[in-house]
């Protein structure tokens, strides 16, 4: 034991003649160690994220979307082509399965929203009273749209919180009557929401949702008023597109059901195969996928992480080569005064494995600020550069690491064996020397 | 009298680019518990070769090598390693301590190699460095220490294991005439402890201090003469 801790001590001692030499190596396993950490929590938050977002769906829910054809598509037809699902289809939908619990059909524009002289650009959602259910929006003020607003095709609405903030900065939106640009209609407010955060895009079928822009209004009053065409201006050019509704999300009456229905929709829906113009969105399916593309994240992170550890153990095995080389003659010393093969091994071995052990011990420390350290350095990119980080993908802005509990004694053992695996050769190097001839050395 | 170390017919041969070069060609000789003897002789001789085996560092081709009853010659490099470590005490011409160690670390490592390293063994090898004057210096490392003083310590390096003889290899070499009389005193004053040492060199000045000489020529034994 004594022994042990001299020889400790003794690497220590070596390690110490080069405080720059040791501790440049030393970072080249802590990069790597902290690395392993970091990825494996960035995956792991981004998967929750994911993860949060899907639930957000609802297992219970089947989303079915309509999506605009590729424009290559119909580059050859005039005018607005019809395309996504029909009003027809979500009554032959909700009328003949027999699983489905309720169904909520959703139209979506962007539209320009004017309160007097003020104008903003937003999203006008045709929606029914469930939706803020579905969606999980919540009431600030006044009421969501009601079953009696939708059978009676009120003109009311109700306003997202920054909409609301925007259009009436010094007054109470409630009762008052907003009117869209290009229409002579108003729709008087209702209600007012909560703010909400904004979702990402989950896989290709559904994009990243911001609902702080959001108008609502009755799907009854949508359709008599606005209608099913839509015509976009362009600068000089202008582009029309015929579609009924953007989205269905169905309720189904039980967990298990839900695959089952999903397959006898997809199925009623079979005649936009070809054109390929309708996405069924299955959040229990995204579930399932999500935990896989979860595991390549975490083998193709832990693979990136293996690398760098990899740099770091050659850093490793340079560096003792050269000191082998460098200690040559206290080599031949240690030999004369009686020390065995082996004892030249363990005391090369100590010393790379005390660097790669202090390397992964700080490694470790500097990947368990990562949750706090992604804070710090977010907040700081925000306050300098607002309008660089604004444009990024929601989910850089959103993103919580998680730490893997069981990142920390992998990286630590496998800081361990970087240090043997990279030290060995170096050491045997030094331990086969020939004693006379490293006495000999200058 | 007991025997340090008897050689019967040392031999060993090298092969340099393919020619075998006959470095030792059957040299004997005892040395008794007690002597000194100098080894001497010009460069070519088989001096180093001779040393080399004396010092457990290389295996002779042919014959035998006694140290006290143990014959080396077919030991193998742990067992070498050993008596190295308990039976042998070195002194080279340019000290070889290892720089990153005190005085008493420095003298402490042979024991270090035989497990033997202890609190009892570090108040020995602390009553060792005074006993070669270096009491005062005993954190030292060596770059803060003159040659002479260097070569002390490792003189008391040599004696910490109790070796069967001490192994000098130009011990003086790279000392001053002044420095280099002091350490063949201490040499003196071990001997007449009754430590056996067996000094190589060829300077007939250093020679002189011992009590026998053997001198090599052609890798045989020329002469064997007692001062």
């Amino acid at each position: 034991m004594v022994v042990f801790f001299r020889t400790w001590a003794l690497g220590i001692k070596s390690l110490m003649l080069h405080p720059l030499r040791s501790g440049l190596t030393v970072l080249g396993i802590l990069i790597g160690v902290a690395a392993v950490i970091w990825l494996l929590a960035f995956g792991e938050g981004i998967s929750r994220e994911a993860q949060k977002q899907i639930e957000g769906l609802g297992a219970e829910n089947i989303l079915v979307r309509s999506v605009k054809p590729p424009s290559e598509a119909t580059a050859n037809q005039r005018g607005a082509i019809p395309y996504g699902l029909t009003r027809e289809e979500f009554d032959t939908l909700v009328q003949t399965i027999p699983t489905i619990k309720s169904a909520i059909p959703i139209r979506e524009m962007r539209r320009q929203i004017r309160y007097q002289g003020r104008l903003i650009d937003g999203r006008l959602v045709g929606c029914t009273p469930e939706y803020a259910e579905v969606t999980r929006l919540e009431i600030d003020r006044g009421m969501f749209l009601t079953d009696d607003h939708q059978r009676h095709k009120q003109s009311v609405c109700v306003l997202a919180a920054n909409v609301a903030e925007r259009l009436f900065p010094y007054e109470d939106p409630i009762g008052r009557r907003v009117y869209l640009a290009d229409h002579t209609d108003y729709y008087v407010v209702v209600g007012v929401l909560r703010p909400k955060n904004a979702t990402a895009a989950i896989g290709g079928s559904l994009d990243a949702q911001d609902f702080s822009n959001d108008m609502y209004i009755p799907i009854s009053t949508c359709r008599q008023r606005i209608g099913d065409i839509v015509v976009n201006r362009g600068s000089g050019t202008f582009s029309g597109e015929i579609l009924q509704l953007n989205q269905i999300t169905f309720r189904v009456n039980g967990i298990d059901n839900v695959m089952r229905t999903a397959d006898l929709i997809k199925e009623t829906l079979k005649s936009h195969d070809r054109k390929q113009d309708v996405a069924v969105i299955v959040p229990q399916e995204l579930l399932e996928q999500a935990k896989t593309t979860r595991l390549m994240f975490m083998v193709l992170m832990g693979f990136i992480a293996g690398i760098s550890l990899l740099v770091g153990g050659i850093g490793i095995m340079n560096i003792m080569l050269a000191t082998v080389t460098e200690r040559t003659r206290e080599i031949g010393i240690r030999r004369a005064l009686g020390a065995r093969r082996t004892d030249i091994v363990r005391q090369f071995l100590i010393e790379t494995v005390s660097l790669s052990v202090v390397g992964g011990a700080t490694g470790i420390g500097i990947g368990l600020l990562c949750p706090y350290m992604v804070g710090w350095v977010r907040d700081f990119a925000f306050r300098n550069w607002a309008e660089v980080m604004n444009s990024l993908p929601a989910v850089v802005k959103s993103v919580e690491p998680h730490i893997v509990p069981l990142s920390i004694p992998l990286a630590f053992s496998v800081s361990v064996v970087v240090g043997v695996l990279f030290g060995i050769y170096p050491a045997i190097r030094a331990a086969q020397m020939d004693p006379i001839e490293a006495l000999r050395h200058e | 009298m007991n025997i340090a170390c008897r050689a019967t017919e040392l031999t060993k041969e090298y092969v340099l680019k393919g020619e075998t070069v006959r470095a030792l060609r059957g040299v004997s000789f005892d040395v008794p518990e007690g002597d000194y003897v100098a080894i001497m002789g010009p460069s070519g001789s088989g001096k180093s070769t001779l040393l080399n085996l004396l010092g457990c560092l290389d295996r002779p081709t042919l014959g035998n090598l006694f140290l006290g009853d143990k014959d080396v010659a077919k030991m193998n490099d742990d067992q070498l390693s050993n008596i190295r470590a308990t039976r042998i005490g070195f002194v080279f011409q340019s000290y070889n301590l290892i720089q990153q160690l005190t005085v008493v670390e420095n003298i402490e490592v042979p024991l270090y190699y035989q497990g033997r390293a202890s609190s009892a063994s570090r108040k020995r090898c602390k009553y060792l460095a005074e006993m070669v004057g270096l009491g005062d210096r005993l954190g030292h490392r060596p770059t803060q220490l003159s040659g002479g003083q260097q070569q002390r310590v490792a003189i008391a390096r040599s004696l910490v294991n109790d070796p069967y003889f001490i192994l000098a290899d130009e011990p003086t070499g790279n000392l001053d005439s002044n420095t280099t009389l002091e350490i063949l005193n201490l040499f003196a004053e071990l001997n007449k402890n009754g430590k056996t040492i067996i000094l190589v060199t060829h300077e007939d000045e250093v020679a002189r201090h011992t009590k026998r000489i053997v001198r090599l020529r052609d890798g045989l034994i020329q002469s064997d003469t007692r001062n």
